[in-house]
């Protein structure tokens, strides 16, 4: 069980019980992707509002399991306010730390940090960045809308 | 039946401490029909009803004894026999053939909520084309399928009853004798999932006078790439094939040609000969320990892990009165992702998810459940420990907050 209270851990916990920025806003300024996994039934769809650069607002609604819940909460508290390029750096470094890669960035991930304890679970990566990945879809969107 | 001595028939249970309950996803392998495989690519490894030479002539007389084997198992007629890639691939053949050359707008096939996706799709994409309709008949609190309701959901207009022999999720048998004989008497076709029956219980398709009925090798002790399509030999006769090219024809002219009688109009192209062959061993295999012993004893297994969950403050079971080997349930507040996990750390091989049948989710109001299935090579030990794993993981989850 001690790997099993690696995974769990309160931070997780908390933003699965508590999570923040959730529920979604009908506003057209907003980005929407919804990413499923089907084999287990992880559905998250994340918001993304972008201005100058710069990442506003973040939205998240969804069902899933725990680290899935949890990590679209943790996503949207840590990115909320970065530029779109300290976005993009931090999502491809917790996909590493994910991925039992070496990643950078250790201290900006903050409450991110917690999720190291699924590299230790390959069956359980996809549930740790569904929402990441659903996020990072959002500003490959809005990218795209600016360079047309 | 020795449960115990039949672990060492498979080498995956010999080399592992490894607790299996996710037969209904696919069974373990025994080493006789891995052998019996191999020893056609190594002996013989040629194709089939080509060839005029002896090894070619080998190797057909090996297939079609293994189509001899298959039909003798579920009492069809050899040529009733037609192999597949699968259960999916069968039961679609059913759609594709039966269903494309006799269904008309407004049309009516009847289905259940029960159903795998392989079963429900093929019908629920052909009844849009058609413009047919897809009536399900209601289940009953339970979950299950009745004569009952069964008998109010056909109308004159039902052509066809696409239904589960075996619910994957539910482990529920349907009371296929009596419905089939209400189809019979109004008319009215069968089409049979039996991918949960056939390796579970004994499967007489004559008594049962169903007009399709599918199964897969790998749920049987057999390979994967293999199921079987049953199919009543006048109705094979009337159908046009699916595929078209290779083997499946008599004679090719320049705009027509003339195809082979069943089963071989069915399958075109080089068929799984090693398949075929692993799957007639598997069917030997289940034959010789006897397939009303398997049943007994995995409802046995079944019946003790649902008493064992019982005991388990915090855990819901959705098939209380399960007819098979399949138990399906969740922790309260936990989703079964979470769940599956502690299973994992404990060498306990579980399903987490909707188990390819989303509509059966649907029914029981849930968006994912566990399930454990049981088979002849699980134990009482096997019951005893995926029960303590259930205890500890509940109390796991109620420490760290769930």
């Amino acid at each position: 069980m001690q790997k099993m209270e690696h995974l769990y851990r309160q931070i997780i916990m908390d933003h699965y019980k508590n999570p923040r920025h959730k529920g979604l806003k009908d506003d057209s300024s907003f980005v929407t992707h919804r990413h499923k996994n089907p084999s287990c039934g992880d559905d998250i769809t994340i918001q993304s509002r972008v201005e100058n650069g710069i990442v506003k607002e973040i939205r998240h609604d969804g069902t899933g399991c725990s680290i899935c819940c949890s990590s679209a909460s943790v996503v949207a508290d840590l990115l909320t306010n970065k530029t779109v390029d300290e976005a993009r750096s931090l999502i491809h470094n917790y996909i590493k730390m994910i991925a039992d890669q070496p990643f950078e960035q250790e201290d900006a991930l903050e409450d991110a940090l917690a999720y190291e304890g699924v590299k230790q679970f390959p069956a359980r990566i996809k549930c740790a960045t569904i929402a990441w990945k659903a996020l990072e879809a959002t500003l490959d969107e809005e990218e795209g809308e600016t360079v047309e | 039946m020795d449960a115990h001595a039949l672990k060492n028939d498979f080498t995956v249970l010999r080399n592992q401490t490894l607790t299996y309950l996710d037969t209904a996803a696919s069974s373990l392998k025994p080493d006789v029909v891995l052998e019996a495989m191999n020893a056609y690519y190594h002996n013989n490894p040629v194709n089939v009803h080509r060839g005029v030479y002896e090894m070619s002539h080998v190797a057909t007389k090996h297939y079609e004894q293994a189509r001899r084997d298959i039909a003798n198992f579920i009492n069809a007629d050899f040529e009733e026999v037609v192999f597949t890639r699968g259960a999916s691939s069968a039961l679609n053949l059913v759609a594709l053939t039966w269903g494309e050359q006799n269904l008309q707008a407004g049309d009516e096939i009847v289905t259940s909520m029960l159903e795998h996706h392989s079963h429900l799709l093929p019908w629920q994409q052909l009844a849009k084309r058609k413009k047919a309709s897809l009536v399900y008949v209601p289940l009953n609190a339970e979950g299950r399928i009745t004569e009952a309701a069964l008998k109010k959901v056909i109308t004159k207009r039902t052509k066809i009853l696409t239904l589960t022999y075996v619910s994957n999720t539910l482990g529920y048998k349907t009371p296929l004798e009596p419905i089939i004989k209400i189809a019979k008497a109004h008319g009215i076709k069968t089409s049979i999932d039996a991918a949960q029956a056939v390796p579970h219980t004994p499967v007489d398709v004559k008594k049962l006078d169903c007009d399709f009925l599918a199964f897969s090798g790998h749920k049987m002790c057999g390979p994967s790439g293999i199921g079987v399509l049953y199919a009543k030999r006048e109705l094979l006769d009337k159908l046009d094939p699916l595929e078209y090219g290779g083997d499946m024809n008599d004679r090719v002219g320049l705009y027509d040609v003339e195809v082979k009688r069943p089963p071989y109009k069915f399958e075109t192209g080089t068929p799984p000969i090693a398949e075929a062959i692993g799957l007639a061993r598997a069917v030997q295999y289940l034959s010789k320990i006897g397939l009303e012993k398997i049943a007994n004893h995995e409802h046995h297994l079944a019946t003790l892990a649902i008493a064992g969950l019982q005991s388990i403050e915090g855990v819901t079971i959705y098939n209380p009165t399960t007819d098979t080997g399949i138990v399906n349930f969740n922790f309260d507040g936990v989703h079964p992702h979470d769940a599956v996990t502690v299973f994992d750390e404990a060498s306990v091989a579980l399903r987490a998810g909707h188990h390819c049948a989303q509509l059966v989710l649907k029914f029981l109001e849930v968006s994912a459940t566990l399930r454990a299935s049981f088979y002849l090579y699980n134990t009482e030990e096997d019951v005893q420990h995926f029960i303590k794993t259930v205890a500890s993981a509940r109390r796991f989850f109620t420490k760290v907050g769930f």
